[in-house]
């Protein structure tokens, strides 16, 4: 187990290094740079502006001294927001980025554990097909539509709730409920087929037969075993949450990671996007990892160890 | 037992449903709430990059740095004509070249220093200096020796004469008599800084330093910087040093940098915002139809239009390019598809800039010439015309506008254009090397006169960019920068303007409009050609 952790480890270090050689280069070929504004300043002072962000130094020189300090730890002063270091940024958006996704994580988690349960032991009833239908909405519907139309009914017409912000538990709610509606719907399906096919195991039926109640053939015997497939699941997921609060921090107005990346981007502010990329990357790479790692604790016929 | 299951998932239901139907303490952030404190709520547009004056170039943080600082003039709120700042009152010489300002003695900065004419003196150099490559710096350039000390052909200050004769006086001397300088001081590039502040962070000759941080901050305007969350709300407070402090009649001021106009919408409705700072298109019939006194729709100094590569064939012939401007009916756009008040336009300056309209007006649907036109320029109902390309950045009502062109283009003159859209920078860095056939654009005045349109197409101007020169419009609008006399000057722009709309390499399309939603509780918000609203004038019903 701690060989296996320890060789993932040393295999993510180089997919972060072509992560950050393939982000700088494209970075650095898309047309149109951090300071071109339709009001055209004196050539002397886009000369200056020039040089003040070494942006006059050959590319390869500009890579060069942004690895060494990414080494170092230092990612950087936006190009945008002078005064403000990418990694300040970072420390302010990504604890919010973290809870929006907890949040929401823990939503469809919940949501979709129950809804799944419910279905496989109610299978092909009413019991199985409205919950499941629900869930459905979740992925159907997009957040770009399923965030403003819980703002139009519970903020708008009910007055319930605020449209926008992230300080009280009534500013999380709508957020956490759009972002996780979709991975619900997935977890509710996965669930629901990982039950199914753990309740027509052998040895179900032999704690049955030995009168185990079935409230713990459910929650004892079976809920294991469906799970792993959530778990493995849980990696792509929480990449696809970290990319998805863009949007529904956008709708929202929530201060998190995923507005400044897509500020940075519209903006051309070199280092923010790399250091936003970096981070993302790491993250993803530890998630996954973390999954992985979990899923083999919970069903050792995963593990790749010669068990003697 | 399976009853159990059901029952305990009624049993959740019911309770999620009751939790989220308890009243919520949402009311705590609308308006007219239980707080006694006048917090004017106001909808920013984006997260302010700075708010260093001499550093920033946008809207957003123009707002913001109005209500934290003050220059040597301010705009009345309806009329925009320079009333008393931070300067009580001026003189100016009759040759019109030199100004000689007398800062008001009860100006102080928020912590309680006296703002003087020294400190304008060292904010000017500041802002002129090569190193901190101010991006607005040329704001300045009307002053004597600004324009070389900032392109760095010298290093020796007592060059620009901008000076402090004293403590209460500063004389600046300009290189040639500028009529509308005072309307140029509004911009916060001539704005004071805090020298003591300043030198303390090291920032004299550079840019992203710490000093504009709420706790390193020193102001001179109506209100001083609270807090300052990043992509959330930044709050300035009732600064009771300002020289002017009794007629402030609000608290505070809540800057949101909302950045989605759909939820700023939301937002507005639900009560969370006095203001925004736009609408959304599609919005905006829906408004009017309600004739909702909340919808805002004012004329905004700027033109919408499109630049000619007249580099390029056909477009380097003055004629096709007159037949692409008389074959587009421009009120069918205003009222179909920008829909939200804009005036169709037939000059380059918006009308009644500062008092300036232009004589010569290009001429309305004048389809027959536009054909005779085409037809001399040997391309007879549009046959063998090539297929040029019109460029615009990517937006809903670019494209909108661009596609209506273009079909008007087809069924009026037979020929055939494409659309090409690129994202925002890609769009401004392929206009900047020339690499367009047509290409969509706005420009915005940076004060109230002709000049700041006019000037733009100098042969060679950075600001040009259809490689259009013509030697005739260049001495025009030279010698108008040297003019005294009003009438004469409007006489030389007048005729500069003539020159520039006969030869058109640019098709003008609508004057630009201010809208967004404003709050009925708001009292002392006036409409003008600006946009600007000092907020020591707004006051909370």
């Amino acid at each position: 187990m701690l060989k296996y952790s320890i060789k993932r480890l040393l295999e993510s270090l180089p997919v972060l290094l072509i992560v950050v050689i393939i982000s700088f280069t494209l970075m650095k070929v898309a047309p149109g740079g951090p300071f071109d504004s339709e009001k055209t300043a004196p050539i002397e002072v886009q000369k200056e502006i020039a040089k003040m962000y070494k942006l006059d130094q050959p590319v390869y020189i500009q890579f060069k001294d942004y690895l060494f300090n990414v080494l170092k730890g230092d990612l950087g002063v936006s190009y945008k927001y002078p005064g403000r270091t990418v990694n300040e940024l970072i420390a302010k958006g990504l604890p919010i980025t973290f809870e929006l996704g907890f949040y929401a994580l823990s939503y469809a988690i919940l949501i979709g554990v129950l809804f799944g349960v419910i279905a496989a032991i109610r299978k092909n009833t009413m019991l199985d097909y409205i919950p499941m239908s629900t869930a459905m909405i979740g992925v159907c519907v997009p957040s770009l539509l399923m965030g403003p139309s819980l703002v139009l009914v519970f903020s708008l017409w009910m007055g319930w709730l605020p449209v926008s912000g992230w300080d009280t538990w009534q500013h999380k709610l709508l957020p956490s409920l759009t972002l996780g509606s979709a991975y619900a719907a997935y977890i509710a399906r996965i669930t629901r087929g990982g039950m199914l096919d753990v309740l027509v195991q052998d040895y179900i039926r032999t704690a049955r037969a030995k009168g185990v109640a079935e409230k713990w053939i459910i929650i004892r015997h079976s809920l294991k075993g469906a799970l792993t497939t959530v778990v493995a699941y849980l990696g792509p997921a929480v990449a696809g949450l970290l990319t998805g609060s863009f949007v529904v921090e956008k709708i929202f107005q929530i201060p998190g990671m995923g507005r400044y990346y897509i500020q940075a981007a519209f903006n051309r502010d070199y280092t923010m996007i790399m250091g936003m990329t970096i981070m993302f990357s790491f993250l993803l790479i530890t998630f996954n990892y973390i999954a992985d790692v979990l899923a083999i604790a919970m069903n050792p016929k995963l593990s790749f160890e010669n068990k003697k | 037992m399976f009853q159990n299951i059901r029952y305990l998932l009624s049993l959740s239901i019911m309770g999620a449903f009751l939790f989220t139907c308890s009243p919520s303490k949402s009311t705590k952030s609308k308006l007219g709430s239980k707080s006694s404190q006048k917090i004017f709520k106001f909808g920013n547009g984006s997260e302010p990059t700075d708010l260093d004056p001499h550093v920033v170039t946008g809207v957003p943080e123009h707002h913001i740095i109005s209500a934290l600082f003050e220059g040597l003039v301010a705009p009345h709120p309806k009329t925009l004509k320079p009333m008393p700042a931070a300067a009580e009152s001026w003189t100016i010489s009759d040759d019109l070249m030199v100004y000689t300002f007398k800062i008001n003695p009860q100006a102080k900065w928020s912590n309680g220093d006296a703002v003087t004419a020294h400190d304008f003196e060292f904010s000017w150099k500041r802002i002129l200096t090569p190193t901190l490559a101010s991006e607005y710096a040329y704001m300045l350039y009307p002053v004597k020796g600004a324009e070389a000390y900032n392109k760095n052909k010298t290093q020796d200050f007592s060059t620009v004469l901008a000076k402090a004769v004293d403590a209460q006086t500063f004389k600046v001397t300009l290189k040639a008599p500028t009529p509308y300088f005072l309307s140029m001081l509004f911009h916060y590039s001539s704005w004071p800084v805090h020298p003591k502040t300043i030198a303390k962070f090291g920032a004299e000759k550079k840019r992203g330093t710490q000093w504009t941080r709420p706790a390193n901050i020193v102001t001179n305007g109506p209100f001083t910087l609270k807090t300052w969350e990043l992509n959330k709300v930044l709050t300035v407070v009732k600064n009771p040093n300002y020289w002017n402090a009794s007629i402030v009649k609000l608290d505070g001021v809540n800057f949101y940098p909302v950045d989605d106009n759909g939820a700023e919408e939301r937002m507005f409705r639900n009560g969370e915002l006095h203001v925004t700072s736009t609408l959304p298109v599609h919005k905006i019939p829906f408004y009017q139809k309600k004739k909702d006194p909340r919808l805002n729709i004012s004329p905004y100094l700027g033109t919408y239009y499109y630049r000619f590569n007249v580099k390029k064939a056909p477009l380097n012939n003055p004629k096709v390019r007159e037949a692409l401007n008389l074959s587009i009916d421009r009120s069918l756009i205003t009222k179909h598809v920008t829909k939200a008040g804009e005036m169709p336009s037939f000059t380059f300056t918006p009308p009644n800039t500062a008092g300036y309209t232009s004589r010569y007006q290009i001429s309305k649907n004048n389809l027959e010439k536009a054909k005779a036109l085409l037809a001399e320029a040997g391309f007879k109902d549009g046959v063998n015309f090539p297929k040029l390309t019109l460029l615009y950045n990517t937006q809903d009502n670019h494209k909108k506008i661009a596609e209506a062109i273009q079909q008007m283009w087809k069924k009026n003159l037979g020929i055939d254009i494409e659309l090409n859209n690129q994202e925002w920078k890609v769009y401004l860095s392929s206009v900047k090397k020339g690499d367009f056939d047509i290409a969509r654009a706005g420009w915005i005045g940076d004060y109230s006169d002709p000049n700041t349109f006019l000037d733009m197409f100098v042969t060679d101007g950075g600001n040009n960019q259809t490689g259009w020169s013509n030697k005739d419009y260049d001495s025009l609008i030279a010698k108008a920068a040297m003019t005294q006399s009003t009438s004469d000057r409007l006489a030389l722009f007048n005729n500069a303007e003539e020159i520039l709309l006969t030869e058109l390499p640019i098709m003008p399309i609508y004057t630009y409009t201010s809208k967004y939603l404003k709050s009925e509780s708001v009292v002392g918000w006036e409409s003008n050609i600006l946009d600007v609203h000092p907020f020591q004038h707004i006051d909370l019903k």
